[in-house]
Order: structure tokens, then sequence, then C-alpha cells
């Protein structure tokens, strides 16, 4: 029984990750209406730019990560003006194939300006566990989840108590009448995908001390949040962490306890869980079914 | 016959001559590399009657090509099957593959589609590592000195010509590429062509014009998958070896890109996109060593082409020829 629970929490470990960037992928999603194919791409970037900081340039840990955040803010809104802006009103095809460009752009920089090589990212947290009632529980874990929590939860008040927030959203579900009262839209669009690009940082720089750092690091933990996000609902900010952490969980459980899917079908298992949900429940668990009129 | 009809005609039967007489005056390296230029056409018209002509976009058809590749890995070397057999099969296989997933992804919308066929193309050589006992697993299918391999060891003899392997290879693949064009060409200007049309300009008026949206789609996944399980099958046959990083995410990546750079939804414009594909990375090494190269070219002309020439290669000529038409009409008096 305590190998399950152990299971447990870092599979929600794990799922804070993914909820991380379900999340960055909700919020482009609301934002521009597409998804955002680069958004792991993106992660590893600040994730490189983190690594670069702390040992190229002697910073310790969390003033780096501070840095990391800002510059990948900065870099988030700034791709949004110079790329997606002037296909925002296009068919979605065209959007999802420029961030399809980004992604491909994106990593080849970080081969071309760091090579390929893997890197080892050092943690954060202190390496030990502690154990509660036979339960040991690697610090590293704990640390990742705080971490995440603390995130959503600053964001969500974010939204929820600040009139940019607020503005934000306005422009997201209903853009004309947004500008009809003083809100300047393409400006509140650049700053969802700043934001997304933030929580895409926090993502990859939780991950990489458990997984080793190299241009490919989040493509599959991308794919994870793909299916987060889908089965909390691609248009819900809560669906995306809850999907995180359920599929987080899951994942850890059906690899550890089901020796056909082992530690190689988890992917496919993803690919599962995306299509069985798109085609049972399209609207995710807490998102809203769609009326299309004709 | 119509006009556009006859100088379609002319335009491939310039293009087959050219072809056909290519490998005399290239090296065989360079007869080589066009080969490769061959499988991807193949695979680019069959991603292009999919995304150019049915609106439903694909980011997975790197898996189709793997399944038509094992087809002929598996068929050549467990069953001894000659290589050039494989491929009929090769395309029924994946034919039927792309069919079954048609079925369930006609009901994804496009987002969701582009969602959906990237993570099949994510999860692809993870799945075939997991059945090693089938695929090889990771070390992969070696195919080379085989004797279901043709022209490998020894040249073939063909109509009087002695040819070695990449001169095999190279006319092999364009034979392919060629009847898949026409075969392609003739699918698109028929009823099914039209069908595939009206579902990618507004899936409402499709319907209400009697057109099944659900088998339409379907057919198309199969059509589609077909072309990319040939081009599979030529690859592997190209590279004399599979293993899972033959099919890796970026190649189906990449052939969207080649779909873009062409030009949506034009057959002829696919040959500039399968050229750019085989020969972008060779360009790229001209602007820096790195092997992220490529990649940051790829990536950088596939958002120029979005942002600034949507009609891609087809529609710059398009464009051209408005411009001089133009101009011809100007000099009337």
């Amino acid at each position: 029984m305590a190998q399950f629970f152990q299971q447990v929490v870092s599979g929600l470990a794990s799922g804070g990750v993914y909820g991380a960037l379900a999340l960055a992928l909700v919020l482009i999603h609301r934002a521009t209406g597409v998804i955002n194919f680069a958004q792991g791409e993106m992660a590893t970037f600040s994730t490189y730019i983190a690594w670069t900081l702390t040992t190229n340039h002697g910073m310790s840990y969390w003033p780096a990560f501070a840095v990391t955040l800002a510059v990948s803010f900065v870099g988030g809104v700034g791709i949004h003006q110079a790329v997606i802006r002037p296909v925002e009103r296009g068919s979605q095809i065209r959007v999802v194939i420029v961030t399809i460009g980004l992604l491909l752009l994106l990593n080849g920089l970080m081969t071309w300006i760091w090579s390929g090589e893997v890197r080892a990212v050092q943690s954060p947290f202190p390496g030990g566990t502690f154990t509660i009632g036979g339960v040991a529980i690697a610090y590293q874990d704990i640390g990742t989840i705080a971490v995440c929590l603390a995130a959503v939860v600053v964001l969500w008040a974010f939204f929820q108590f600040t009139k940019v927030g607020l503005a934000l959203r306005a422009a997201a579900v209903n853009p004309a009448e947004a500008r009809l009262v003083g809100i300047r839209v393409p400006l509140m669009l650049g700053l969802g995908w700043g934001l997304a690009a933030v929580l895409g940082a926090i993502a990859g720089m939780l991950t990489a001390p458990s997984v080793f750092l190299d241009p490919n690091m989040m493509q599959s933990v991308l794919i994870y949040a793909f299916a987060a996000a889908v089965l909390g609902g691609i248009d819900s900010p809560v669906g995306a962490v809850v999907g995180g952490l359920i599929l987080g969980v899951g994942l850890n459980l059906v690899g550890s306890y089901i020796d056909f899917v082992g530690a190689d079908l988890r992917l496919p298992v993803a690919l599962l869980v995306i299509l069985i949900v798109l085609l049972v429940r399209p609207a995710g668990l807490f998102g809203k079914p769609q009326v299309k009129k004709v | 016959m119509s006009r556009t009809t006859l100088r379609t005609l002319i335009v491939f039967v310039v293009v087959g001559i050219v072809v056909f007489a290519l490998p005399a005056f290239v090296t065989d390296f360079r007869a080589q590399q066009f080969s490769y230029v061959g499988i991807y056409l193949v695979a680019l018209i069959g991603l292009d009657i999919l995304t150019g002509y049915t609106g439903q976009i694909s980011l997975g058809h790197g898996a189709f090509m793997a399944i038509g590749g094992y087809t002929t890995a598996i068929l050549m070397t467990d069953h001894g099957v000659k290589d050039i057999a494989t491929i009929p099969i090769a395309i029924v296989v994946t034919g039927v593959a792309g069919y079954l997933f048609g079925l369930p992804a006609a009901r994804l919308s496009g987002l969701y589609l582009a969602l959906a066929t990237f993570a099949i193309a994510v999860a692809t050589p993870s799945v075939i590592k997991r059945f090693e006992g089938f695929t090889g697993g990771g070390s992969g299918v070696n195919l080379f000195g085989t004797p279901e391999l043709t022209a490998s060891l020894t040249p073939v003899r063909f109509a009087g010509l002695e040819l070695n392997f990449n001169n095999w290879l190279y006319y092999l693949a364009w034979s392919v590429a060629m009847v898949g064009y026409v075969i392609g060409w003739l699918i698109l200007r028929g009823r099914t062509g039209r069908a595939f049309r009206a579902v990618r300009d507004s899936e409402t008026a499709a319907v209400s014009s009697g057109v099944s949206l659900a088998r339409t789609k379907a057919l198309a996944f199969g059509i589609s998958a077909a072309y990319a399980g040939a081009a599979g099958a030529l690859f592997a046959i190209a590279t004399t070896y599979v293993n899972p990083d033959t099919f890796p995410v970026a190649l189906s990546i990449f052939l969207l890109v080649g779909v873009v750079v062409a030009g949506l939804g034009s057959l002829t414009g696919l040959i500039v996109g399968a050229v750019f594909i085989q020969f972008m990375p060779l360009w790229a090494q001209n602007v820096s060593k790195s092997p992220g190269a490529p990649a940051v070219v790829y990536g950088a002309i596939l958002i120029l082409v979005v942002l600034a020439l949507p009609g891609g290669a087809a529609g710059l000529f398009v464009r051209l020829q408005q411009l001089t038409r133009r101009g011809r009409n100007f000099q009337k008096p």
C-alpha cells in the first residue's frame, strides 16, 4: 500500500507539471482560439535560459528563476505580436501551421545556440525523502506540487481580482464588445501569450531536474498536456489543472501496475485518452458543450 | 478535350521526359537524392488530397509512412517477399489503417484533428519499440544485402539498360510517383474530388448536397494514407534499413511544410514541395554548419510562406501568370 501512495504522490508531481502546461494551452486557446504546438519548445527554451543563467553567469537558482519568468513573458508577448497577430483573423489551419513553424524554429535555435547535448540540471529542492506513515515522499515531488499550485493560485487571483485580468477575460470572450468598452484587445491577447509562456517556463524548469535538458525535452510532456487540456475541457482553466493531476496519477499507476503498458506505452495511453474524450465527450469534464449554429 | 486538360497532358509528358532522361546527366549521388524527391512527392500527393483538397489537417502522416515502411521491411525479411511485390501490400495495409483511423477522426473538427494526428506522430516510435518481437524494436530491421532487395548487390538489367541500385531506385520511385500523380488527378477531377472539395469549402453545404461527411472524410483519409504507405515502402527500400527513428515526428512536420510551401490544393506545385523537403537541409548548411540550422530555416520559411505567400509556390505561379497576362493586355491598343 505504501508503494501505491508513493506512486500517487509522484504522479501528482508530474500531474502538476502537465497541469501547468495544459493551463498555458488553455490560456492561448481562450485568447487566440488555437492550440499552440510550440508551447513545449517555448518552455524548453525558457529552461535553457535558466540553465545558462545558473551555470554560465553564476546566478543562484531562485533569482535565475525570476529572471527567466520575466524574459519568457516578454518573449511570449513578442511572439504573439510578430507572427500570430497577422494571421489571427484567418483560418485556424493557418495559425496552427504558424505555431508548427515556431516549433521547428525554436527547436532548431536551441540546437544551434546550446548544441543538442543533454545537460543535467540542478534541482532547487533537497534530494532526500521524508516519511509519513510509512510512505516515503521525495522533497522534489512536494516542491514541484507546491510551485505548480502556487502558480495556478496566483494566476487565478490575477484573473479574478485585478482589472487587467478582467479585461483579459473580456477580450477573450467577446473581442468586438471588449473593444467598444475601451479594452485594447490585441494587447490583451498578447498578454495571454505572455502568461502562457511564463506558465510553460515554470513547467519546463520543474521538469528539467528529473529528466535531462535537451531541445526535445518537453515534446512528450506537451502530449500529456494536450491530453490533460482535452480531458478537462480545452476552454476550462480549472479543468486543465484537474485534468493534469488525474492524468499524472493515472498514467503513473497504469505504468507501474499494468505490465503491458510499462514505461513505453504511456504516450499511446495519453493518445487514447485524447481520442476517447474527443469522441465521447468533446467538451471534456469541465467544459461547456458548444452549440454550433448553421 | 478542354484546354486545361490538354495543357495538363502536355506538362505531364514534358515532366515525364525530363524525369526519364535526368539520370543520364547527373551523378549517381544526385540520382539517389532525386529518388528521395520522388518518394516525398508520393507522400505529398497523399497529404495534399487530405489537407489541401478535403481540408482535413494531418500532422501524423509520418506514422502512416511508418506502417508502409514496416510492412515492406517485415514482408521482405520474415516472409521472403520481393521488394516490388511488397509495395502494393503496403499500400493496401496502410490504406485500410488510414480508413479505420478516418472513421472516428471524421468527427473531429480542424483543431482537434491536428492534435490527435500530432499525438499519433509522437507516439509512433514508442509503439514500434514496444512490439519488439514483431518490429525488431530499437535495433530495427536491416534490408541491405538481402536477396529480396533488387539491385542491392548486382546491377539489374531492365529493357536493355543496366541499372545500379541508385538508378534503379530512382526509376522505381518516379514510376510510383507518376502513376500516383495520374491516379490522384483522376480521383480529384471526378465525383469523389468534388465531394472532397465540397467538404473542405463548407461542410453544411456538402451535407445539404447529399455528401456523407463521415464516409467522404474516411475515404480521404484512406486514400491519403495509401499514398503515405507507398512512400513509406519506397523509403524503407531506399534507406535499406528501418528503425523507430526512421519515422520521427519531424518527418510528419516536414511533410506538412512541403505541402504548405507547394501551395495547398495544387498537385503541380507539389514537385516544388518535394524538392524543398529533400534539398532544404543541404542549402541550410550554407547558412550554418550547426545541426539546428535546417530546422531554423524550415521554421522561418514556413512562417514566412503563411504570412506573405498563402498560396505557396503554386500561388506564386498563378500570380506571375496574371501579371504577365495583364502586361500583355496593356500592350494591346
